[in-house]
């Protein structure tokens, strides 16, 4: 005798709950955090580098590094000045759960911090299902690129609240267009905050640095740090 | 390749629903999957059979619906359903678009087939 039998779950619930989990933590402690996701070699490493030397001083940045195998992006970022730098390593998944960052999290102390990066695995698919308990994802594109990305990866792009577009300095040296990815990004996502900088040159830094100050205040404040509609 | 993980969670997920039917043979799992998941259906699909073997899934079938993405735009509250990815408000051309369906990663329900007499104690094939 067949029978239907309604299960109506989420496949991921228990990624949610997990999730939960961190965010109410981190929430608790009024730490921003935010998912950095991109393809690889877009720059997610040299962003982190460049913001803990800049602005490290005065933002007190923690990192959880994931990577597929080394902790090298780990090291970097501690060269840099990092003193809460954490490695992931996820030993060949493309992409970081929840529960990976909760046994982060819940084994360091983060009282003293303002600011949570998680750096995610390079890849614009995979991690774009798993909520990790951040407050927003940041996706990052590279001018080395082509300038359709978003409209190859709407899920990732669609589930972002900001795009930094890195490597400004090679503008002009391949065909990507500024323009056109804003467009295109804008086509996915009508509320995506946009900075382009160049982590080389230092060129837009200013921009991102004074954006990432603000919602760090607006935590602080506990604050709203995303617009409401985001989504 | 992410589809291996997801379709690990299924298969744990419908064995813990099933475990108080133990003479149920599991006809089709059905699932709900929005357009936005970024899920590659022959993947998951692969990733489903190879998991399910040797458990009370290994001859179960897995069905998708996919589910289309349906917005609200907050400016002129008119609903609609994104087509090519396009997030704009067909009547007011705004970008600010509320998702109500496209996110969907659901299992929603299983056909289970229980042997005629359920209360004889026959073995399970």
């Amino acid at each position: 005798m067949e029978e239907r039998l309604n299960i109506q779950q989420k496949v991921l619930s228990e990624n949610d709950r997990l999730a939960a989990e961190v965010r109410s933590r981190l929430h608790e402690l009024r730490v921003l955090t935010l998912n950095l996701v991109s393809s690889p070699g877009s720059g997610k490493t040299s962003l982190l580098e460049r913001t803990m030397r800049d602005i490290g001083n005065t933002v007190r940045i923690a990192v959880v590094a994931g990577d597929v195998q080394t902790e090298n992006d780990a090291r970097r970022i501690t060269r840099a000045g990092g003193t809460v730098v954490r490695p992931i390593i996820t030993n060949g998944k493309c992409h970081l759960d929840a529960r990976m960052v909760l046994d982060v999290v819940a084994n360091i102390d983060l009282h003293e911090a303002d600011l949570l990066f998680i750096e995610n695995v390079g890849n614009l698919v995979c991690p774009s299902s798993y909520d990790l308990g951040e407050d927003m994802k940041v996706v990052l594109i590279s001018t080395t690129e082509g300038d359709d990305k978003p409209l190859k990866y709407p899920g990732m792009f669609r589930r972002s609240s900001a795009m930094v577009i890195n490597k400004t300095d090679l503008l002009g040296l391949s065909d990507f267009d500024l323009q056109a990815v804003t467009r295109n990004a804008l086509s996915i996502n009508g509320r995506l905050h946009i900075m382009s900088l160049s982590c080389r040159t230092g060129d837009g830094l200013d921009n991102w640095y004074a954006w990432l100050r603000d919602r760090v205040d607006a935590k602080k404040r506990g604050e709203p740090v995303i617009d409401e509609h985001a989504g | 390749m992410h589809e291996l993980s997801i379709a690990k969670s299924i298969v744990d997920s419908v064995l813990a629903s099933v475990a108080e039917r133990p003479s149920a043979a599991i006809a089709s799992v059905h699932l709900r999957i929005g357009e936005l998941t970024d899920i590659a259906a022959d993947a998951l699909e692969f990733g489903f059979s190879v998991l399910s073997r040797g458990t009370r899934l290994e001859h179960t079938t897995l069905r998708i619906e996919s589910v289309p993405i349906v917005t609200r735009c907050n400016a002129c509250r008119q609903t609609f359903t994104v087509e090519d990815y396009l997030f704009v408000c067909p009547a007011c051309n705004s970008g600010d678009l509320h998702m109500l369906h496209g996110d969907e990663l659901e299992i929603d329900h299983v056909i289970l087939n229980e042997p005629d007499h359920p209360d004889t104690n026959h073995p399970r094939k």
